[in-house]
């Protein structure tokens, strides 16, 4: 599947099937701190996500 | 995973609830903690005039949307600070927020530009004048936000602020032990003098996630991008440490923040004292009578410097 990442912007591909929690654990990313989008659709951490997927994990953080 | 209200699908878990939500019943859990906050601090009434602080940010442009969802008079102020292609960016998305949304429950977006007062936009001018961005932009937008209500005669300013950014800050001030400065971190201050606003933080009750969250499920079209002027602030950083202690301990950040609220109303100090407090050391700034601790504000100091470094 295809995940965008943000700050900086990149994609990377992950190999499916792969529940949310783990694929945030894999990149090392905290979920606290993150949304996991799949097309339009924000999903939850123990949704199973598949080859082909669209995948955006959004960054929720902001400096103020 | 589904919805712990009707059973659906979930589309958001909130582990520090113990609850997962689906879109409709998340919605109804947003509008409810921010009904909860501005009934418990006696934040404004539905006949009061609210002028709302927006960014292009998540939050404030959700703060927004959520006070006009429940019948609010809130209209929005947005304060330009030239910051390249990040300004443009989020300007635009504020302008269109207001028309597609705002405009049609009656609220207008007000504007103020940097650039057109000072001459130059907030990166040069802390440049010139030799001050670190951040501050010089804090003080500005506290100056603008408070000129604008004052002069538009709202009965209160609203700010976006959420529980990461008030408990990232509470973590600030209290490893540096600034205890100065922790009374004035609530999420209601009176308007204790003549000239300055009634200041309120209704999302203090709502994490940073959440909001995000709120912003996609409702097509909220925000800046996802971070301010690049923020890049490793002290602050990012905080939220980053407390975001890690959440994860492994859900509830971490409420507890540290809506703890320290309770404590703080237990011991004083109540408006009454704050009120009091403020009046003995403000007055009204010599050049702009926006009240100030000196002879003349912090804002009035900083454009009479750029004024002579400045030509225009
Ligand atoms: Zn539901
Ligand atoms: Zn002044």
């Amino acid at each position: 599947m295809q995940v965008q990442l943000s700050h900086p912007a990149r994609t990377v591909e992950v190999k499916g099937p792969k529940k949310v929690k783990d694929l945030l654990r894999e990149l090392n990313l905290v979920v606290e701190a993150h949304l996991v989008i799949k097309g339009d659709d924000l999903v939850t951490e123990d949704e199973m996500l598949y080859d082909g997927d669209q995948i955006e994990i959004r960054p929720v953080i902001s400096g103020g | 995973m589904n919805c712990t209200k009707c059973k659906t699908k979930a589309v958001i878990d909130l582990p520090r609830h113990n609850a997962a939500f689906c879109k409709g019943c998340f919605n109804g859990f947003v509008h409810d903690q921010v009904a909860r906050a501005i009934k418990s601090e006696w934040m404004f009434g539905k006949d009061e005039r609210i002028l709302v602080a927006v960014s292009g940010g998540k939050d404030s442009l959700a703060l927004w949307n959520i006070l006009l969802t429940l019948g609010y008079r809130a209209d929005g102020l947005y304060v330009d600070l030239g910051i390249g292609a990040y300004s443009e960016q989020s300007h635009t998305k504020v302008t269109k927020f207001a028309e597609a949304v705002a405009a049609s429950h009656g609220a207008t977006l007000h504007l103020h530009t940097v650039e057109q007062e000072a001459g130059a936009g907030i990166k040069e001018l802390a440049q010139l004048i030799h001050r670190p961005t951040c501050s010089t932009c804090g003080t500005i937008k506290r100056y603008q936000f408070n000129r604008v209500a004052i002069e538009q005669q709202y009965d209160v300013m609203a700010t976006g602020h959420n529980l990461d950014d008030e408990a990232a800050r509470l973590l600030g001030n209290v490893l540096h032990w600034q205890e100065e400065y922790l009374d004035k971190q609530g999420p209601s201050l009176p308007a204790s003098v003549a000239g300055f606003a009634k200041k309120v933080k209704p999302l203090y009750r709502l994490s940073e996630r959440e909001l995000a969250a709120y912003a996609v499920l409702n097509r909220i079209d925000y800046i996802v991008e971070e301010c690049p002027m923020a890049k490793g602030s002290k602050m990012l950083q905080y939220k980053e440490v407390l975001n890690r202690l959440e994860t492994e301990s859900p509830g971490t950040k409420q507890t540290f923040y809506w703890g320290f609220l309770e404590k703080q109303k237990k011991k004083q100090p109540t408006a009454t004292t704050m009120t009091e407090k403020d009046r003995a050391v403000l007055h009204p700034c010599a050049s702009c009578s926006q009240p100030t601790t000196a002879e003349v504000c912090s804002y009035c100091k900083m454009m009479a410097r750029a004024k002579t470094v400045i030509p225009r």
